[in-house]
């Protein structure tokens, strides 16, 4: 299955599951990133990491390692 | 809390971080703040009273969720529940609701009467959008009064919700089978938690949340069977399935409530001045040009004049002479007067003499934090530092720390993760700060003729200490525990208010005064008292015949192994240099029978040539550049670190480092320059070994102590 890591800058993605687990799990839960919802990636850092993301209507950035958990269509 | 404190209703102010929270604290408290810190973390709890309605309002930290992980999040929790405010006011950014209503719902679990103060209601009506308060508050069961902390819009109002307010709210309804799940297991809590508790510890429980269940102790096993009939129904976790819940309920409520013009997902005004700030080849040079603008005006210019200027004219012209002289002429004792002038006033300018600089760097860091460029810093510097579990944000107290330490470990509160913050504070002094620059000027001056690779050498040993502490320490089990995730909101753009500015940079500066100054004063008492006393308590004119002197004697044995044992003045002069590093040089100029020194010692550079070889020399000035620091940058790692333990094990660690690195230096150059090989030589290269170790091995710490326990038993 597709993750939100592989996902162009400027492209949209739905999300389908949270495979990450613990606190890391409930973090990117908590700050929208939920099952059924749409996110835009804006763009990926100068050095190549962290990315950027749009959901909910606002900005929030995370580690490609991260998105790598989130699981998307 | 003071007596008065019991009588008045207690009120909680939550919400998320970048929402306006300080901004509305502030107004709401006006003038009658205290700060302190929650139990066990390093986190500000601020309070103050609301004098018009006659309560007593605690500002919680910004948090985005009550999940038992973040301290910030276990701290307002915990609160909430064992503490039960009578009310609570949730601030609620109204350009950003669906994750700011997010908290809320968790909020209006708790069943503590709420009212929501939707913030930024002038932002909004700018941008043409439109919210129905009356309709909000029917939906989340609990009064909405729309405000503009930043104007001080809609206070009144806010005033008289808070004071009537005393309904318990009505939870937001989730879906039905998780309604029905929900309602399953209150039947099995009930009795065993407080009655205003009951839903939100079911939904926690729910959720699988660990710290909610060991609250609950019991009857874990029923509720894991509702749970897991639930999930096979729905086909996906529980927590997954609240959460997702959680946002839809949110989001029907949003979209019934706000007309808005802007379609989702388009381009503000922020997120084209983040194209530019974030920019794949712009992002760097705009970096490193804001902190040259940051380095240039709070330590080159203006905090440097204003340092300066304190140091120079303020004390060593007006303050200094003037109180000696006037109590010259009053025929005090010269004793007394010794213990004021030398003593206390130059203690207290010790530690007055930072505070220019300190003030200037606190106010562009508020800007930096309150416009929302800090949090892009972190985005931006990510990569370079997280290996070395610091964040991209401990650039700047790195930066800030090559013109003074104290500011430049202050500087570290801006971090956003517990362990970025405390490894971080541990470790900014091992670059090289402006008082430790005649040192380096001394070595390299008497010992490898004036050579410009000694001050670069030493800054790559203050780099080299600070990346390989962050592999080190990060491995140590109390630093450890927290995950070292990285979902950060990127807050939009906006001006700082000048309020805002003004009165953060002044309670940071005073929290130094107040905290550190103390034991700053305190420890260059001692200090001053051991180096113009003799043992029969009298004074002495020269400090070879103080107590120091002995006291250096004494310890000199110590660094032996470092090169520079042998001739107890070197001792001396690194203890001096606790007071200020830049003591060392001076200190060395009396010790040698000079009455006054350049600043770089030239009178004593044909001394030392004859005294040190130059790699004991170069052994000397790193061991001076990476042990503990003055006692005014002690005095501000104690304000970060939170206790005088974790303190203590800091300036330990440092110390240990610099003997570690000094004896290394010493004890290999001498065996590859001049073929010297001793029982030290082997330990140095034990100690290189075990370095390697510790920096390789996965868990070094733990496994450690799992093999001295293993061999105690």
């Amino acid at each position: 299955m597709a993750t939100l890591r592989e996902v162009a800058c400027g492209g949209s993605a739905k999300v389908m599951r949270i495979s990450a687990q613990g606190p890391m799990r409930k973090r990117i839960m908590d700050m929208g990133i939920t099952k059924g919802c749409t996110v835009i990636v804006r763009k990926v850092a100068p050095l190549g990491d962290p990315m950027e993301v749009c959901v909910r209507g606002y900005e929030l950035s995370l580690r490609k390692s991260e998105a790598e958990a989130i699981e998307v269509e | 809390m003071d007596g008065g404190t019991e009588l008045s209703r207690v009120i909680a102010l939550a919400g998320n971080p970048n929402c306006g929270k300080t901004t509305l604290f502030n107004r709401l408290t006006g003038s009658s703040q205290k700060v302190g810190n929650w139990p066990g973390v390093t986190i500000d709890r601020k309070e103050g009273r609301i004098k018009a309605i006659g309560a007593v309002l605690v500002d919680l930290p910004g948090i985005y969720s009550l999940s038992p992980y973040s301290p910030e999040e276990v701290v307002s929790r915990d609160f909430l529940l064992d503490s039960r405010p009578d009310a609570i006011i949730n601030i609620v950014d109204a350009t950003n609701m669906e994750r700011n209503l997010y908290l809320t719902s968790q909020i209006l679990d708790m069943g503590i009467p709420t009212v929501i103060a939707l913030n930024m209601m002038d932002t909004v009506r700018r941008d043409g959008t439109v919210i129905d308060t009356e309709k909000l508050s029917k939906a989340l069961g609990c009064r909405v009064v729309g405000i503009s902390a930043l104007k001080g819009e809609g206070m009144d109002e806010l005033l008289e919700a808070i004071s009537s307010a005393g309904e318990t709210p009505k939870p937001v309804r989730l879906s039905d089978p998780l309604e029905k799940s929900i309602s399953e297991i209150s039947g099995k809590l009930e009795g065993k938690v407080p009655d205003g508790h009951l839903r939100w510890y079911s939904v926690k429980a729910l959720e699988r949340d660990v710290l909610a269940i060991e609250r609950i102790g019991e009857s874990w096993e029923e509720i894991s069977e509702i749970i897991d009939d639930l999930e096979k129904a729905e086909d996906d976790e529980s927590d997954s399935l609240v959460a997702s819940e959680r946002y839809s309920s949110i989001s029907d409520v949003v979209v019934s409530s706000v007309k808005t013009k802007r379609a989702s997902g388009g381009y503000t005004t922020s997120d084209r001045i983040d194209r530019i700030v974030t920019n794949r080849w712009l992002g760097l040079p705009i970096f490193a040009g804001v902190m040259f603008l940051v380095y240039y005006i709070s330590i080159t210019t203006v905090g440097g004049w204003g340092t300066d200027w304190v140091n120079d004219v303020f004390f060593g012209e007006w303050t200094i002479p003037g109180a000696a002289a006037w109590l010259e002429s009053m025929a005090v004792d010269p004793v007394l007067t010794a213990f004021i002038v030398d003593g206390l006033i130059a203690g207290v300018g010790a530690v007055l003499g930072f505070l220019p600089q300190m003030l200037v760097l606190f106010v562009l860091l508020v800007i930096l934090e309150d416009s929302g460029y800090m949090a892009r810093i972190a985005f931006v510097m990510d990569r370079v530092f997280r290996r070395f579990g610091l964040s991209g944000k401990s650039f700047i107290p790195i930066l800030i720390g090559t013109g003074c330490g104290v500011p430049g470990i202050m500087a570290s509160r801006t971090i956003e993760s517990e362990r970025g913050r405390r490894i971080t504070a541990m470790t900014t002094t091992f670059i090289p700060c402006s008082a430790k620059l005649p040192i380096i000027a001394l070595i390299a001056g008497a010992l490898f003729g004036g050579s410009a690779l000694v001050a670069l050498a030493s800054y790559f040993i203050g780099v080299l200490a600070i990346l390989l502490s962050g592999i080190i320490l990060k491995k140590w089990p109390s630093l450890s525990g927290t995950p070292s995730e990285f979902i950060m909101e990127l807050p939009p753009y906006h001006i700082p208010g000048v309020a805002t500015v003004i009165r953060s940079t002044f309670e940071k500066g005073w929290a130094f005064v107040r905290k550190a100054g103390t034991f700053i004063l305190l420890a260059c008492g001692i200090i001053w008292f051991l180096s113009a006393f003799d043992w029969s308590m009298s004074m002495v004119g020269d400090i070879n015949d103080s107590m120091l002197a002995d006291i250096g004697n004494a310890i000199t044995w110590i660094f032996v192994p470092l090169g520079w044992g042998d001739e107890w003045q070197f001792s001396v002069g690194t203890i001096t240099g606790l007071l200020a590093k830049e003591n060392v040089v001076g200190t060395f100029g009396v010790l040698f029978g000079f009455s006054e020194v350049a600043e770089a010692g030239d009178e004593i550079w044909p001394i030392i040539g004859a005294m040190l070889t130059p790699i004991a020399g170069f052994s000397f000035l790193a061991f001076n550049l990476l042990c503990a620091p003055c006692f005014a940058a002690i005095g501000a790692m104690r304000r970060e670190l939170g206790t005088w333990k974790a303190t203590g094990a800091a300036v330990l660690y440092q110390c240990l480092l610099a003997y570690a690195v000094s004896m290394v230096i010493f004890q290999i150059g001498s065996l590859l320059m001049y073929g010297t090989f001793g029982i030290w030589t082997v330990a140095a290269f034990a100690t290189v070994a075990l370095a390697a170790y510790i920096l390789v091995s996965k868990e070094p710490f733990a496994r450690a102590r799992q093999k001295i326990s293993e061999a105690a038993a």
